[in-house]
């Protein structure tokens, strides 16, 4: 048994009167890739940002290599009008704002590509490293740091010329094709030493062969970096091709859990995707 | 950059120390011109200082004229010398500070005084966003003016009353040198780590944030440094104007400042420094002929009264912001190598031609 990477509990996400993600818990191992699928809307976007502290969930906890991240518990207006489940397990309040989840190692790409438009490929990668270098701004203005910039500097260098990238070190990363933005954010992401990949629809608006490639891809950054990944994909080929498990959530909920030949044969999976007819 | 760029540099801002030299020689010491150089200076460093804030980190600040106001009065405030005192605070038995300062200890201390209360001000105030934060910092700026003004600090502040007398500088040489140094900072900061980080919080907050940058921290650190630079620049404006009265550090300043900015360009430095003494330049001695009467043999020419430049400035203004909304150097930087390059190119089309 491969130890546990990522451990959601019972984490539900209310908005108002919409319960966004209702009750998911999961757990991601170590070398993994686990995949989260689901119909527009279930709640998938929002399960991630739950986990990189984007929003502080509602009810629940997320621990990351055993160590808790997140904790929270209806409180304030939410006590009154919490109807999630699972009110009073949870007693602690623990929020951290999303740069100190990415400097425990967790990374993320968007599903909309949020590049630094107007930076150049190169910067994009290097500000990454800003976070782990040892220095402050005094030192970093007047230059004392300079070994410490010529690190980062070298690091960003080699990460991009694995990733096959430093041709294009001083182009400006908006003005790239949409196919290389993706490997852009998803190299700017390794960039920060992550220990999990979370990854949010990599091949959305990808054709078939780009597809193919990207699968190519992450199994490849899996094993060079020794990452784990979490993947939120509407590709069923893809998902079904690399995952080794699947989550599927329906309006936010758990729906169903297993291999990708499990999900495949499951009737309540292929209802949520295909809908069943009323009078059946 | 490189070597040959390096000297280059070193060579103008030399040549620049030496045309300020010739200038003060030939030229009388209270021709327009020299005043125009004196406060374009000042108003570049406080360009530069809101460009920061405004044009690298993407906040909409509007508190520039709040952060100069208490740079001014904390160098007045500590440097008057002991002996001027009682005439200065005449109305408030000689004030309770009795003591005085270096000049540039009273520099230091302004632009310190400046920064640690941005950093009180920005624990509130830097939550919001945009128009919100700009809305927030204008009101922060209009209160510390009420309070300067207030009757009851007046041992310190002399309430409404002038502070003057404070030592000040009469070669145009001082203001050139103090805010080159300063600016020549800010530009290192740019150019380092943190000068990264904010670019890149201006780009997409959601992504730096993602990519391990603390927001509040790097936001806060660029509010602060912002405004340690406008409160040099006030104490310096106090230095230019001699004396000073909370009165004149109202919101149309920063809206003067904050049109250098947009006039150079957000997010370039030298764009706010050309801009500011174009600014400086055409608001104190250019256009000043459209503020007079003028009579041409017998013709009086039609329209020109006091106020009428205000007018013409703000067409300038609304013609900058309809056709050139970038500015002039767009977020490009004035370099050595874009001269070359450009000059380059000249030659390349006249060899087309002919």
């Amino acid at each position: 048994m491969s130890t546990n990477v990522l451990r959601v509990e019972d984490v539900t996400m209310q908005f108002g009167g919409v319960v966004a993600v209702d009750n998911l818990s999961l757990e991601v191992n170590e070398g993994e890739i686990v995949a989260l699928i689901g119909p527009n809307g279930a709640g998938k976007t929002t399960a991630f940002n739950c986990i990189t502290g984007v929003y502080e969930p509602t009810n629940g906890r997320v621990s990351f290599y055993g160590k808790e991240l997140v904790e929270s518990y209806p409180h304030g207006k939410m006590k009154k009008t919490y109807i999630g489940e699972n009110a009073g397990r949870y007693t602690k309040r623990l929020v951290q704002t999303p740069d100190k989840i990415t400097k425990e190692g967790i990374a993320r790409t968007f599903q909309n590509i949020r590049l630094f438009s107007s930076m150049t490929v190169f910067e994009n990668v290097l500000i990454a490293k800003h976070m782990r270098a040892k220095q402050n701004f005094l030192t970093a203005t007047f230059r004392l740091n300079h070994a410490e910039e010529k690190r980062m500097r070298e690091e960003t260098m080699e990460l991009l010329k694995m990733q096959h990238l430093d041709h294009l070190k001083d182009e400006i990363a908006g003005s790239l094709p949409y196919g290389i933005q993706r490997r852009l954010e998803i190299a700017r992401a390794l960039a920060t030493n992550p220990k999990l990949l979370l990854l949010d629809e990599p091949a959305a608006g990808m054709n078939p062969q780009e597809t193919l490639e990207l699968a190519e891809f992450i199994r490849q950054i899996r094993d060079e970096y020794k990452l784990t990944i979490f993947i939120i994909e509407h590709h069923m080929d893809l998902v079904m091709q690399i995952s080794d498990r699947l989550y599927v959530l329906d309006f936010g909920k758990l729906l169903a859990q297993g291999t990708p030949e499990e999900i495949q044969n499951d009737q309540r999976v292929i209802d949520a995707y295909l809908g069943v007819s009323e009078d059946a | 950059m490189k070597k040959r760029n390096v000297i280059i540099c070193a060579l103008l801002y030399l040549a620049a120390i030496l045309a300020i030299v010739v200038l003060e020689k030939f030229l009388p010491p209270t021709h327009i011109a020299l005043a125009v150089l004196k406060k374009g200076c000042i108003y570049s460093l406080v360009a530069v200082s809101m460009n920061l804030l405004n044009g690298f980190t993407g906040l909409f600040s509007l508190g520039q004229a709040g952060f100069m106001l208490i740079g001014a009065y904390t160098y007045a405030v500590l440097t008057i010398p002991v002996a001027e005192r009682d005439s200065v605070y005449m109305y408030f038995d000689g004030g309770i500070i009795q003591f005085s300062v270096p000049v540039f200890v009273g520099l230091l201390a302004a632009g310190l005084l400046a920064a640690l209360l941005a950093w009180l001000i920005g624990l509130p105030v830097l939550r919001l966003k945009s128009d919100y934060l700009a809305i927030a910092t204008l009101g922060f700026a209009e209160i510390i003016r009420a309070f300067f003004q207030w009757d009851e600090l007046g041992v310190i502040t002399n309430g409404s009353n002038m502070l003057r007398k404070y030592p000040t500088f009469t070669t145009t040489l001082f203001p050139f040198l103090v805010c080159s140094a300063c600016i020549a900072v800010i530009v290192l900061l740019i150019h380092s780590s943190y000068g990264r980080a904010f670019h890149a919080i201006r780009d997409d907050e959601i992504a730096a944030e993602a990519m391990g940058i603390n927001l509040a921290k790097h936001k806060r650190l660029s509010f602060c440094i912002s405004s340690f630079f406008a409160g040099v620049g006030g104490g310096l404006l106090a230095m230019y104007q001699t004396s000073i009265q909370a009165m004149t550090f109202k919101s149309a300043m920063t809206y003067e400042i904050l049109l250098i900015v947009v006039i150079g360009g957000l997010g370039s430095v030298t764009g706010s420094c050309i801009a500011s003494f174009l600014f400086i330049a055409s608001s104190e001695w250019w256009l000043r002929f459209l503020d007079t009467e003028m009579t041409i043999g017998n013709f009086k020419v039609p329209l020109l009264r006091a106020g009428f430049r205000k007018v013409v400035f703000s067409i300038i203004i609304m013609v900058i912001v309809l056709f050139a909304r970038k500015g002039i150097m767009g977020d490009h930087e004035f370099s050595i190598d874009g001269i070359c390059s450009f000059f380059k190119n000249l030659g390349k089309k006249k060899e087309v031609k002919s």
